[in-house]
């Protein structure tokens, strides 16, 4: 540094923090080319398994290929952020980065931006792979579930840094996965509708973020334009995303035992 | 070069002052009310055992412990203060740093939290390129942390504390598994910066050798200070050649008996 400088405070939020957490997290990956074919492949190999063996009923293939298409981008990025940040935990760099002038926020933040932009080019491949070469049929505008598959990613971004301060080796990193991942798989509307479920079902999966998601998609899936039920769901899935990445951020402490 | 103070003989005082300085970990008390200071611009090591403490007090200095009590001056705030952020480079004894990232693609990262924006670029690449060249890692620069050796990444991590030009540094076991020539250029670095960058250093080790290096020495056991004082002064006070002697004379004169921490009762 030269004489000139006056270094920047540290502040709760800082853009060009977050920026370079962000871009640190992306060149991370770059290093590990098998994980982002992956990531990028494995949703749209899934979604082409799932035309073909629903290939006598294409009905049935659109409602739950739509419906896949919000959930492969929250489990995805769920397991890739749970794992990464309790590297982040375990490798000292976190113990690091909250001694610097880092704010908390930047580096949640910088997470969330990392994974949600590795989330579109996941999301667009395989919506563009669905709607134009297996045709799925969608009445609303394919931009539409690209948008709610994006807002999945990030809730499944928010879960994953937040179980992984209740994780202390990759074994329990990924044991959260089930126990996180699939109640709400269960009750989200993938297998039968929400109001088919017992009362009591139907009343947890009124609370679960997921069922969100799901029927955001099946808007998209059974009516065109943008309706009050869509904006509503999406609003539910991307609050309960802040809500979750706000109580993230709480689990990260700069000071430990 | 920021942070450029006068020499340590006119700028005299403490960079860090303990009083009753307690740590618990459970039910068991770490550090037991501990006195001392560091000096600025000095070298200060901080020898003792494995298990007596050393680790613990130094994330104590940086900030990173809970359950700290007494009082903990650093740099004239309370360790741990937000503003101390940009001062103290902290040094873990296992490196930490990112495997999977190249050594200059790690500095740059933490030089971006330290400095950030655009237009502290140049300032940025200037000082990964200084850094790079104190630890002598200049010829590895593209090559993965996690590719390294063992000596290498510790001394990618050492390269992450001194981007800033912290006007602290604590170094926790820095020399371990480093061959002789590379320790002794450390020393010199460290050397270096406190002549010349009135830098304060507190550097840890289990190696007693390493202690004849200091200007001041601060000697734990069990949680204690045992003695805080200039190598010289505790060869002649205690009337042994070596500080390792010095050290076990004063292990002997503390009537301890050989326990280790575990079995102490806070």
């Amino acid at each position: 540094m030269t004489a000139t400088a006056t270094p920047a405070r540290p502040t709760a939020f800082s853009a060009a923090r977050t920026l370079a957490t962000a871009a640190r997290v992306l060149r991370q990956l770059r290093h590990d080319p098998r994980t982002i074919a992956l990531l990028l492949l494995v949703p749209c190999v899934m979604i082409t398994l799932l035309r073909y063996v629903f290939d006598g009923s294409p009905g049935t293939f659109d409602a739950i290929g739509a419906s896949l298409l919000g959930i492969f981008p929250l489990i995805t990025m769920f397991l890739v952020t749970s794992i990464a940040t309790l590297r982040e935990r375990t490798s000292g760099t976190l113990e690091r980065l909250l001694a610097l002038p880092l704010g908390k926020a930047d580096l949640i933040a910088g997470y969330a931006l990392a994974f949600g932009a590795l989330a579109v080019v996941q999301s667009a491949l395989a919506t563009a792979l669905s709607v134009w070469l297996l045709g799925l049929d969608v009445t609303g505008s394919p931009w539409l579930l690209l948008l709610v598959a994006v807002l999945d990613a990030l809730l499944g971004t928010a879960l994953g840094l937040f179980v992984s301060a209740f994780a202390a080796s990759e074994f329990q990193a990924v044991q959260f996965m089930p126990a996180v991942i699939f109640p709400q798989l269960l009750l989200c509307g993938l297998f039968t509708p929400r109001p088919n479920m017992h009362p009591v079902l139907e009343a947890v999966s009124n609370v679960l973020p997921m069922s969100y998601a799901v029927d955001a998609m099946n808007e998209v899936l059974t009516r065109p334009g943008v309706t009050g039920t869509f904006v509503r769901d999406l609003a539910i899935v991307a609050g309960s995303a802040v809500l979750v990445l706000v109580l993230g951020a709480a689990t990260l402490r700069r000071r430990t035992t | 070069m920021m942070n450029k103070k006068p020499p340590p003989d006119d700028a005299p005082g403490a960079a860090v002052t303990a009083t009753a300085l307690t740590v618990t970990r459970g039910s068991r008390t770490v550090l037991d009310d501990l006195h001392f200071t560091v000096e600025t611009g000095q070298v200060t090591g901080l020898l003792g055992p494995s298990g007596c403490g050393k680790t613990t007090l130094m994330r104590a200095l940086a900030g990173t412990q809970a359950k700290v009590t007494g009082t903990l001056d650093v740099l004239g705030h309370p360790a741990g203060d937000p503003r101390l952020r940009h001062c103290i480079g902290y040094v873990t004894q296992a490196p930490s740093v990112y495997d999977d990232l190249t050594v200059r693609q790690n500095l740059a990262y933490f030089a971006a939290v330290l400095d950030p924006g655009r237009r502290a670029t140049a300032r940025r690449v200037e000082a990964v390129t200084r850094a790079l060249a104190d630890v002598d890692l200049t010829s590895h620069a593209d090559a993965l942390a996690g590719q390294l050796s063992g000596g290498q990444r510790s001394r990618v991590s050492l390269a992450v504390a001194l981007l800033g030009a912290p006007d602290l540094l604590v170094l926790d076991e820095p020399t371990v598994g480093l061959d002789p020539v590379l320790r002794r250029d450390l020393w010199n670095l460290f050397h270096r910066l406190a002549a010349e960058h009135g830098t304060t250093l507190l550097v840890s080790s289990h190696v007693m050798d390493e202690a004849e290096r200091c200007h001041r020495l601060l000697l734990m056991r069990e949680g204690r200070v045992l003695a805080e004082d200039t190598p010289e002064a505790l060869r002649a006070r205690t009337h042994r050649p070596t500080v390792e002697e010095a050290f076990l004379h004063l292990v002997d004169a503390a009537g301890h008996p050989a326990t280790t921490p575990e079995e102490r009762t806070p």
